[in-house]
């Protein structure tokens, strides 16, 4: 992990600097990573500060699943610099949540074991996450026999019994019907809205579907070839002047290809 | 042919009546064999599985060193043994040298490269699948080595089927480092060996009979696990049948 140390000069100063918000929990610059001679992130700047909803658009293999894994830690930049702050809790639910051959309720009790509980806590808190996400009904059933749907609420669950401070999801909703999508989409608000009394969860998501970007988010980041072309707030985004200012993320938005 | 039938009708007598020698001889075949199992599958399950999660530098070597040992010859084993157990070999101390400890020790070195190498591909799939979610949640290597060899504990059970099946089948090592010695270290392929040498077919018929029964069973038993875990947790299984022999 590239992460530098709280006291590093350069860090001190960026976390302090955006104008009139809370110190940022990410802050990357010029981040790039390639996988051998492909590229997949080219020069990325981008903080995201406490409370923010960011959503990551754009199309197919334009690095919004890198950037993820990257935020989280799961992937260490090729070059730049990348700075999160420490002992940040992450929680990251993935476009296909791939499950153990284990009952419902013990996935969510090895993530909570994984993460430092006792395993007798996890049993008893993975419960009550089952019950928060509407299955508490197949806590004992094998997780893979469980519907798309049931599996990312699962897979929800498990990330919302770890009471994250910053919650990455990855195309949450790509492979489910609208129903489940629906499903989903208010489970993650309310885990963004309840987990913690004083404080929403910091969202960060990809997502081809701008109606829920719209419904999510609060900030979206567009990219393409690796790179951040457009970077605003969702308001400004859907409807300010896209079309002069960032004419590629426009024409994405649009349905087009630049 | 009139031969091959009488032998047969003597060979299914002698199983039927629970014949004491050929009872002992295959005894000492299951024991040794499962001895072996046992020991090999502790060890090669463990090194499998962390061999399928770890990445590190020279691990493609150690890879094609494992798939190349799953073609080695039994013989070649038995004779490493020897020397390795021979009394002025470096394990000579150990007086192991035909007797029943060499012959386990033997078949588990055979068949340590067959279960690391297949439980490596299992985990390494395994990894694939959910490498990424687990790595995510904290866990390091060893620990998603545990986790996925324990999600893939039925497919490691036809693992273990599998190496019992070849140990058990096998007549080189233990020709060689065991020495066939009668009620003593014979076991049911050196017997049938010797007795086919001998020209008594009918006891090499009734020991044959026997090792093909067990690697039925074996094999039934494989297929009943295959189809029970298709049922349970509706995937498609490998099947590794076949390997026996």
């Amino acid at each position: 992990m590239n992460a530098r140390s709280p006291d590093h000069p350069w860090s001190a100063g960026a976390r302090a600097s955006i104008a009139g918000q809370a110190a940022p929990w990410f802050d990357l610059r010029g981040v790039s990573l390639s996988y051998g001679a492909q590229v997949a992130l080219r020069d990325i700047d981008l903080r995201i500060a406490p409370g923010e909803r960011v959503a990551l658009i754009g199309a197919n293999g334009c690095g919004k699943s890198t950037l993820l894994r990257v935020l989280h830690g799961l992937l260490a930049p090729s070059a730049g610099e990348l700075w999160r702050r420490e002992s940040l809790r992450l929680a990251m639910v993935f476009q296909r949540p791939h499950m153990l051959r284990i009952q419902a309720w013990r996935h969510v009790a090895l993530g909570l074991w994984l993460a430092g509980h006792p395993w007798a806590q996890a049993r008893e808190r993975s419960y009550l996450a089952l019950e928060r996400v509407g299955l508490q009904g197949v806590a004992h059933q094998p997780a893979p026999t469980l519907s798309g749907g049931q599996q990312q609420r699962l897979a929800l669950a498990r990330a919302w019994a770890l009471e994250p401070e910053v919650l990455l999801l990855d195309e949450p909703t790509a492979s489910l019907d609208p129903h489940a999508k629906r499903d989903v989409e208010r489970l993650v608000q309310d885990v963004v809205a309840e987990t913690h009394p004083d404080r929403p969860v910091t969202l960060i998501f990809s997502s081809h579907n701008l109606g829920q970007v719209k419904r999510l988010a609060s900030r979206v980041v567009y990219l393409e070839g690796g790179r951040i072309l457009a970077d605003l707030p969702t308001e400004t985004f859907f409807q300010g002047p896209l079309e002069q200012t960032h004419p590629q993320a426009h024409l994405f938005v649009k349905g087009e290809t630049a | 042919m009139s031969t091959v039938s009488e032998s047969l009708y003597t060979a299914l007598s002698l199983v039927w009546q629970l014949d004491p020698i050929l009872m002992s001889i295959v005894g000492r075949s299951l024991t040794v064999s499962a001895l072996a199992c046992a020991l090999s599958c502790s060890v090669g399950v463990c090194l499998g599985a962390w061999l399928g999660v770890a990445r590190f530098r020279g691990r493609d070597v150690v890879l094609t060193v494992l798939n190349t040992l799953l073609a080695l010859p039994s013989v070649v084993v038995g004779l490493v043994m020897y020397l390795l157990l021979s009394r002025s070999g470096p394990l000579g101390f150990l007086g192991w040298l035909f007797s029943l400890k060499a012959m386990v020790l033997a078949q588990a070195v055979l068949v340590l490269p067959v279960v690391t190498a297949l439980t490596r591909q299992l985990v390494e799939d395994a990894e694939r699948a959910h490498g990424e979610q687990l790595r995510s949640l904290g866990a390091g290597t060893l620990m998603r080595s545990l986790i996925l060899a324990w999600d893939e504990r039925l497919a490691l059970l036809t693992v273990m089927i599998t190496a019992f099946g070849r140990a058990i089948s096998e007549v080189g090592a233990v020709m060689v480092v065991g020495g066939n010695i009668e009620g003593f270290t014979r076991v049911m392929t050196t017997a049938i060996a010797l007795e086919t040498s001998k020209g008594d077919l009918p006891l090499a018929l009734a020991l044959g009979c026997v090792l093909l029964g067990v690697v039925l069973l074996l094999n039934a038993g494989l297929a009943g696990l295959q189809r029970w875990r298709q049922r349970v947790e509706g995937v498609t299984v490998a099947s590794w049948g076949g390997a026996f022999g």
